[in-house]
């Protein structure tokens, strides 16, 4: 048997009237939060792991000193690394190669560099069109980094009072 | 009022009356007609923008200023769709099903008294035939769903058929209290009737029969929270699963427009139709007095309430649409129905005028 009470409740249907004030709130009183994405951007945190990138130091010297802490400390084993004596005595990579396929972006390499050379940058826009061109070469990294030094730079300057 | 106005005579002299008169309704229903089927196609693209704001969304915006070329790329991607006539189906009727839906959605129209003194086809007997044409519009969709051949449509047919007489009795019978206040079935004279400021409306006197007209219209034309016709989550899409391209897009032409015929009817009968409702008061002459303008403004208002309801209510279950159709509605409107007959023998409400 019904109360009364909830005979009122179903009867002028109390809930649905509750229901459509939630909706009409949202409709007047609440802002959209989609975001036009070509055009408008998410903002992004300065530790955003995204595409890697191998940095020099201000004279051009790259700052990698082959001592595959990175390669050993990747969860993934996505990193390759051969090294060798170069011309100066230094010892230097010959090969360091990144796999994005078996990255899994947790950046873990980059905490472990003593010299912070290799860098999770900020780019998450890019796109592979052939087989191989997932395997991110020396030759690629460093590219990215010289391109993008400001932008890694300032992250890296924003970021260094929390480590 | 049903003459051809003198202007067709002067210019058109050389041809015969008749014909006269064919040539002036026919370019009134197709102005009708466009502006109807206008109509429907922004009001597909306001739905997407209105749930979407209710959903935080944006909804579409892309093509043309704000989105607003939309339903005619949509159109145009229906058109150059194909339409698949499935194997197993009857395929005669599979094809007529959608014209048989459209059909009755237009017709109603040239009925419907759009500002003073104008319908397309000023009838006594108005409302009987908007009761008939409404009815007839589901024989689209059980034949859609029977002639597709699948188990889906066919279930779909079925819940149609009996959602339709379920809700057709509880409309008829909230129409049977406009007929007695109004004393009329001419949608003209039902207007008029209620005229003399908002306080004249017959919602006042039917606030509950209101209630029932307009949630049976919602029903009527299976839209949220009534669609278990095409109930996407249990039988995929009902009575249309089969249908694609243009035959398609025939069924939502068919829809929409009865949204906008159940919400023009809604304010006509229960809000005083092109009435103003500042009538007398002393404010610009455009508010007060009666025209188009406050017919769509109503129309406009029950349309939002369509797509309200559709971003808020989850779907009926089946028995309960039934529960709500046979149990609750019906007797509703008898109950009240028998007020009005207390009304009408006291001279209360709007019989004292």
């Amino acid at each position: 048997m019904k109360t009364p009470a909830s005979f009122f409740k179903t009867f002028f249907l109390t809930e649905l009237i509750v229901g459509l004030y939630v909706t009409m709130r949202q409709f007047v009183a609440r802002p959209n939060i989609t975001v036009q994405y070509p055009e408008e951007k998410t903002p992004q945190s300065p530790r955003y792991r995204g595409l890697h990138a191998q940095r020099r130091y201000a004279n051009g010297q790259e700052r990698c000193i082959a001592c595959k802490l990175c390669e050993a400390v990747c969860p993934a084993l996505a990193i390759t690394i051969e090294s060798d004596v170069a011309a100066d005595g230094t010892r230097r990579t010959t090969r360091y190669d990144i796999d994005l396929f078996k990255c899994i972006f947790c950046g873990f390499c980059e905490e472990a560099c003593p010299v912070d050379a290799i860098v999770e940058t900020r780019i998450h826009e890019y796109h592979m069109e052939n087989p191989g061109e997932n395997i991110m070469t020396k030759d690629k990294l460093l590219a990215i980094g010289d391109r993008y030094e400001a932008m890694i730079a300032a992250d890296k300057a924003a970021d260094a009072k929390y480590r | 009022m049903s003459g051809v106005p003198d202007f067709v005579n002067t210019l058109l002299p050389f041809l015969p009356e008749w014909i006269r008169a064919v040539v002036f309704y026919g370019v009134v229903a197709l102005i009708l007609f466009i502006s109807v089927i206008l109509t429907m196609a922004f009001l597909t693209l306001a739905e997407r923008r209105v749930i979407g704001s209710i959903q935080a969304r944006i909804g579409p915006n892309r093509v043309g200023p704000g989105g607003l070329l939309q339903p005619f790329a949509d159109v145009l991607k229906l058109m150059l769709k194909e339409i698949v006539v499935p194997t197993a189906s009857n395929k005669f009727l599979f094809i007529i099903a959608p014209l048989l839906a459209v059909i009755p959605a237009l017709a109603a129209w040239a009925v419907v008294p759009l500002w003073p003194g104008f319908a397309v086809a000023d009838i006594n007997a108005g409302l009987l035939y908007l009761l008939a044409l409404s009815s007839a519009g589901v024989y689209g969709v059980i034949l859609a769903g029977w002639a597709t051949n699948s188990k889906y449509a066919f279930l779909g047919a079925m819940r149609a058929a009996a959602q339709m007489v379920a809700y057709e009795i509880a409309m008829g019978f909230a129409l049977v209290g406009v007929v007695m206040a109004a004393g009329s079935l001419n949608l003209g004279e039902i207007i008029e009737r209620q005229s003399g400021g908002y306080f004249s409306y017959f919602f006042w006197w039917m606030i509950p029969l209101f209630v029932v007209y307009f949630i049976s219209g919602v029903a009527e034309t299976n839209r949220a929270p009534f669609d278990v016709v095409e109930g996407e989550s249990e039988i995929v899409a009902g009575f249309h699963v089969e249908y694609s391209g243009m035959a398609f897009a025939v069924f939502f032409v068919a829809e929409y427009v009865n949204m906008i015929l159940i919400s023009a009817l809604t304010a006509i009968f229960f809000f005083g139709g092109w009435l103003s409702p500042f009538e007398g008061y002393p404010l610009p002459g455009f508010i007060t007095a009666p025209g188009f303008h406050w017919l769509f403004l109503k129309l406009a208002f029950f349309l939002f309430c369509y797509l309200w309801f559709r971003a808020t209510f989850p779907r009926y279950r089946y028995d309960q649409i039934m529960r709500l159709g046979w149990k609750v509605f019906i007797p509703v409107t008898l109950v009240w129905l028998a007020v009005l007959g207390v009304f009408f023998a006291y001279d209360i409400g709007p019989w004292s005028k």
